[in-house]
């Protein structure tokens, strides 16, 4: 590991940091369904992020939480409302990674993509490699990698776009436990060496307790923000942490809390 | 090795058996279905024709297949970008596949010339088809989010293409090539056969199966068709190891043996 701290990135971070990364103001969006219908995913969402910060996204399914990742990142836009963002860059679900790259590639596609030599592109990201314990798996196509090695080199890929905002779409989602762990605390490292302005979903109120400085609770259908939680905690923190564990019960109270939560569908 | 040649080695030779069992016994005539012993025989004898004929043959299925190739793929991608053209355009294909050469033969033979032109006409008609087919579904069943994703990394409509579409069309456009070096070769039979040539020297395994036929050499005509055949199967593998260098990533490459 080295003990480097200084970003590596120019675009990291900007100076004027009163400005929010996110500033969403009553936002309404949606995407039209199979049949031509119009499905609204968010409707009224309110929130900003501050820069340097993590921040999560929690809700039950439905809450219209990839729709607000994709706000962000530009993919889509609000039928009302207006959300500003800094440029953001998507890490969605499922790794999407390219079949026939090697991970090295694939870590390294956004510099590619930016015009950079397949040389250059792979210089900038191989010392980054053993830093994720990836080394050694720079060759590896996706198909002879790990889920939780899968997801590391997508977030790499994630990183390198070189954008100030990184969107995280459930990052662990698909992940065992231990590996969850570890990433987890990687990931925690990996912001402390690169700051960077972090929106992150996912349905695990604990998860989101552990690693934001604040979590959005968001009620689903349409989604809309329920509570905002400031999480005010020395890191690292534990998932037994009792300070840890009132801030879950508050987080799932106000989940079940929503009248509409029960409602019948 | 041993299991996965042993196989269509002994129905081949099986089917030999049964066709030597048959053709011995005189229930057809030997100027309808020579044996198998004859038919080698001829090929022994005529070696040196036969090669230079399939020498022609192959050149021809060579170079078709190649235009084939470029031909399908540019279509298959422009009609992918559009709509209107694919509109346009896939009818026309799917037609092309029932026009019976001799009716445009003469018109090939009238631009072309008896060279080899005419003939390479006719099998890249006949080959772009699957071709396009399988490119066009192909990049059709790109995953839409990998393209999201290029375009999170500011990747231009090309980038998006040349990094997540191409290289997910390449298995679909090689399937494409490899039916349709499996009809190339009858292809190839029809081009010769169905478009005029001077005949001067070899002028492939067709026209030599066609003469060989009228004058009644009928063991030197399934001497000429049994090789058409061992290069078809050739070719058909030797496309699919290419395949194995090219898309190394695709399920079938990493699949099971063949």
């Amino acid at each position: 590991m080295t003990t480097e701290l200084e970003p590596r990135f120019s675009t990291a971070l900007e100076p004027d940091a009163s400005q929010p990364a996110v500033d969403a103001q009553a936002v309404r969006a949606g995407y039209r369904d199979r049949r031509g219908g119009t499905v609204v995913a968010l409707d009224g969402l309110t929130l900003q992020v501050p820069r340097g910060q993590v921040q999560a996204v929690v809700g039950p399914s439905g809450c219209g939480k990839t729709t607000l990742l994709e706000l962000i990142c530009g993919l889509l836009q609000p039928m009302s409302g207006t959300i500003a963002s800094a440029p953001a860059a998507l890490m969605p679900q499922r790794d999407l990674l390219l079949p026939w790259l090697s991970a090295l590639d694939n870590a390294s596609l956004a510099l590619r993509v930016a015009g950079s030599s397949r040389a250059q592109a792979r210089a900038t990201a191989q010392p980054m490699f053993a830093e994720l314990g990836l080394g050694g798996f720079e060759q590896a196509r996706p198909s002879e990698l790990s889920g939780g090695m899968r997801q590391r080199v997508a977030f790499l890929r994630t990183l390198l776009a070189g954008k100030p905002v990184l969107c995280l779409d459930e990052p662990f989602g698909a992940l065992d436990a231990i590996t969850r762990q570890e990433i987890q605390s990687w990931l925690v490292e990996a912001l402390a060496r690169e700051p960077r302005t972090v929106v992150f979903v996912t349905h695990d109120v604990e998860e989101a307790i552990v690693l934001a400085d604040r979590v959005w609770i968001l009620a689903p259908r349409p989604g809309r923000v329920l509570a905002e939680l400031p999480v005010s905690l020395p890191r690292p923190r534990s998932r037994t942490d009792a300070a840890v564990v009132a801030l879950r019960e508050r987080a799932l109270r106000a989940l079940v809390a929503d009248p509409r939560t029960d409602a019948p569908r | 090795m041993i299991r996965r040649w042993l196989p269509p080695l002994l129905l081949v030779v099986a089917l030999l058996a049964a066709w030597e069992i048959y053709a011995d016994s005189g229930a057809a005539d030997s100027f309808v279905l020579p044996a198998p012993h004859a038919i080698a025989q001829a090929g022994f004898d005529n070696t040196g024709l036969l090669l230079s004929n399939l020498a022609v043959t192959a050149r021809e299925v060579g170079f078709g297949i190649a235009v084939a190739l470029l031909v399908g793929f540019v279509l298959a991608v422009a009609i992918h970008f559009s709509p209107t053209l694919r509109r346009a355009v896939y009818p026309l294909a799917v037609g092309s596949q029932a026009v019976p050469i001799p009716v445009v033969a003469p018109l090939l033979v009238f631009w072309w010339g008896f060279g080899t032109l005419p003939k390479l006409a006719v099998i890249v008609l006949i080959c772009f088809f699957p071709i396009v087919v399988t490119t066009v579904d192909a990049l059709a069943a790109v995953d839409p989010d990998q393209v999201k994703l290029l375009r999170t990394l500011n990747a231009s409509r090309w980038q998006a293409f040349r990094f997540a579409e191409l290289p997910a069309a390449l298995p679909g456009a090689l399937s494409g090539a490899r039916i349709a070096l499996a009809i190339a070769v009858i292809a190839a039979y029809i081009a010769e056969t169905g478009t005029a040539t001077y005949a001067t020297g070899a002028t492939g395994l067709g026209r030599e199966i066609n003469s060989d036929l009228t004058s009644l050499q009928t063991p030197r005509a399934y001497a000429a068709a049994a090789l058409l055949f061992a290069f078809a199967i050739t070719c058909f593998y030797l496309l699919t190891l290419a395949e194995r260098r090219l898309a190394p990533w695709s399920a079938r490459s990493r699949g099971a043996s063949r």
